[in-house]
């Protein structure tokens, strides 16, 4: 018996911040089941960093044929393994690859399998847990009733662990089939904080009034470290681009600090950003719906306010070095 | 080409969500129910191959019978037939097994489904679907051509995309980009015509396994109030995003 942790890393072998969340997470599982973790990584540098959050093992494939991400592929792996330490318990993070292979690796495990996963299991007979629903508008407390039991963890629920333990390394070689699934190219704006990344996102609305305003929202963010969105009709209208559109038909946010510039906050914008832990709200209008699901907010013109933000922010950033 | 779309049978994005029966049931007073959304884009690209490449379009559903008006409404929107599954919806295996079940027996190679479904949003019917029928899948698809049987798929990563091919039988899970917001058809008054008079078929599930239930559902827990800064005090946001949520 074993808990089976898959851990991502970057093209460049780096891990995801969110894998040493899995991990955290899995070693918690591990403990309440009275078993031992299991972290599988594929093509990671630093498999040590795992053991900071109490990987006692690490299965680490190293195959340049894997550099990178294929969906057939890494299903197959993840199956391997859970049948090598036949894990009872398999989490991966609920991103954008785990989103991908979860219920792929699911069927072929013949396993139950819940996304979105916030917290550590309310029971663990019958297994029971506590995922995302209603698009942020509700939870579902959802029992998973198969041997095996796959939890897609969601980004910034759990938290980072320290549990430092002195870990060991065991390569691992999964055979590899040919399939024909290819990955022709790849387009990554580089050098830009993704959505999905970040710890603090600044987005804009409507309120904007026009792209050419966007130049306050870009240095914003940059004096952050934060990663651009906005709300739909920013991106329908073309003033922004399909991959930065949040909310409940666009991509969720579930950063550390959300801030919403010129944003209404109609129901489905709040649904998408909802599972962020702090909310600001710059806008013209103290009935907009927004003030409500906000932490902190200031009713003015964006265009006054913002400029202020980012000289002050940049003298907080000198003071703060 | 024979096309499948699998429609989801969801609460319109503006509902208010509430519970009945100690919090076990979804309340569905006073609540529209609509294509989900993701479903609609993957819908709209199969009526552009259709348009284009003279495809036949089926769609269908597992659920019970509340569910045909937005069968429907798919019809209505362009499609040539429906199919109902009749079956409570109850986890997403049960639900992939059934869809698959209509793959087979329709002999469908190119399956279109959304991303997630708004209401459950498990994510998770169509990669199921594709491993039970063992066909390629390709999630958070914003991109779709078909030449023969061959397919180039985008797909959304984090921070940008990635283009892929491979051979038919293929399932997609769709999002935005898949089609654009503006190409999405509202069923004029002929299609809705059409539309009663198109075969709406409801066949019986073949199996009834399930891997997860449902137990009960909660309500995030209110929050506090939002505290306002003046307009020319941004130190003070500053200094409370620093001091006091540590976020910055
Ligand atoms: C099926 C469906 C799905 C949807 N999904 C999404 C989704 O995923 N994401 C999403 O965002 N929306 C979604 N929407 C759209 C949503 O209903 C709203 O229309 C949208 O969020 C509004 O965008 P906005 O706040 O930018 O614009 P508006 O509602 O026009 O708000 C602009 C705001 O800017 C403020 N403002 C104006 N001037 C200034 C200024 N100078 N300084 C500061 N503030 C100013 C105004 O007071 C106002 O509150 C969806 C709608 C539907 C029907
Ligand atoms: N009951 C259902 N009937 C038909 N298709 C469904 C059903 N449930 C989900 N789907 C399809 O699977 C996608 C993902 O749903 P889910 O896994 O529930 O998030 C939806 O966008 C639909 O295309």
């Amino acid at each position: 018996m074993s808990v089976l942790v898959f851990a991502e890393s970057t093209s460049e072998g780096k891990f995801k911040k969110t894998s040493f969340e899995v991990t955290s997470y899995g070693k918690k599982i591990a403990e309440e089941l009275a078993t031992n973790l299991v972290v599988l990584s594929i093509n990671a540098s630093e498999n040590e960093a795992l053991y900071k959050y109490g990987a006692e093992k690490v299965l680490n494939v190293s195959n340049a044929e894997l550099s990178s991400f294929n969906a057939k592929n890494y299903t197959s792996i993840i199956v391997q393994a859970a049948e090598k330490e036949n894990a009872q318990v398999i989490i991966i993070d609920s991103n954008a690859n785990g989103l991908y292979i979860a219920p792929m690796v699911a069927v072929n495990l013949k396993a139950g399998y819940a996304s979105n996963v916030v917290e550590i299991p309310s029971s663990t007979a019958p297994f029971t847990v506590k995922r995302k629903a209603f698009s942020n508008k509700a939870f579902n407390n959802c029992s998973i009733s198969t041997d095996v039991k796959i939890i897609g963890l969601a980004k910034n629920s759990y938290g980072l662990f320290e549990n430092e333990v002195s870990g060991s390394i065991e390569d691992f070689s999964p055979v590899i089939t040919e399939n024909n699934l290819k990955s022709e190219s790849i387009e990554q704006t580089t050098g830009k904080v993704t959505i999905a990344d970040a710890d603090i996102v600044v987005s804009g609305g409507r309120g904007l009034k026009g792209p050419e305003n966007w130049g306050m929202i870009e240095e914003l963010a940059s004096i952050l470290g934060a990663a651009t969105a906005c709300s739909k009709p920013v991106s329908d209208l073309g003033w922004r681009s399909h991959s930065e559109h949040v909310g409940q038909t666009g991509k969720p946010v579930a950063a550390n600090l959300y801030i919403a510039i010129g944003i209404s906050g109609a129901i489905q914008h709040l649904a998408g950003i909802n599972s962020s832990k702090v909310k600001v709200v710059i806008n013209t209008d103290p009935d907009a719906p927004f003030f409500k699901a906000a932490d902190y907010g200031i009713v003015g013109d964006a265009f006054e306010v913002v400029p202020k933000l980012i000289e002050k922010l940049k003298e907080f950033k000198v003071n703060n070095a | 080409m024979k096309i499948l779309v699998c429609i989801s049978h969801v609460p319109d994005t503006t509902s208010k969500i509430n519970f009945t029966d100690n919090d076990t049931k979804f309340d569905t007073n006073g609540v529209q129910f609509v294509i989900n959304p993701y479903d609609e884009f993957a819908l709209t690209r199969a009526m552009w191959f259709k348009e284009k490449q003279g495809a036949t379009i089926t769609v269908v559903n597992v659920g019970n019978a509340s569910t045909e008006p937005t069968l429907r409404k798919a019809l209505a929107i362009g499609a040539d037939n429906a199919i109902r599954v009749n079956m409570e919806a109850i986890d997403g295996f049960s639900v992939a097994q059934e869809l698959a079940e209509v793959v087979k027996s329709g002999e469908y190679n190119l399956v279109l489904a959304g991303k997630e479904s708004i209401d459950y949003n498990g994510g998770m019917v169509p990669g199921m679907l594709a491993s039970i029928l063992d066909y390629n899948f390709v999630n958070a698809c914003i991109g779709l051509e078909v030449e023969g049987d061959k397919a180039t798929i985008s797909r959304e990563i984090d921070g940008g995309k990635e283009i892929l091919s491979c051979n038919l039988p293929l399932v997609i899970a769709g999002q935005k980009g898949l089609v654009e917001e503006k190409d999405l058809k509202i069923p004029n008054m002929r299609g809705i015509m059409m539309a009663r008079k198109k075969p709406l078929s409801v066949i019986e599930p073949v199996s009834s396994e399930t891997t997860t239930s449902t137990k009960s559902f909660d309500k995030p827990a209110a929050k506090s109030a939002c505290k306002i800064v003046e307009a020319d005090n941004v130190e003070e946001l500053i200094n409370l995003l620093h001091n006091e949520a540590k976020v910055i």
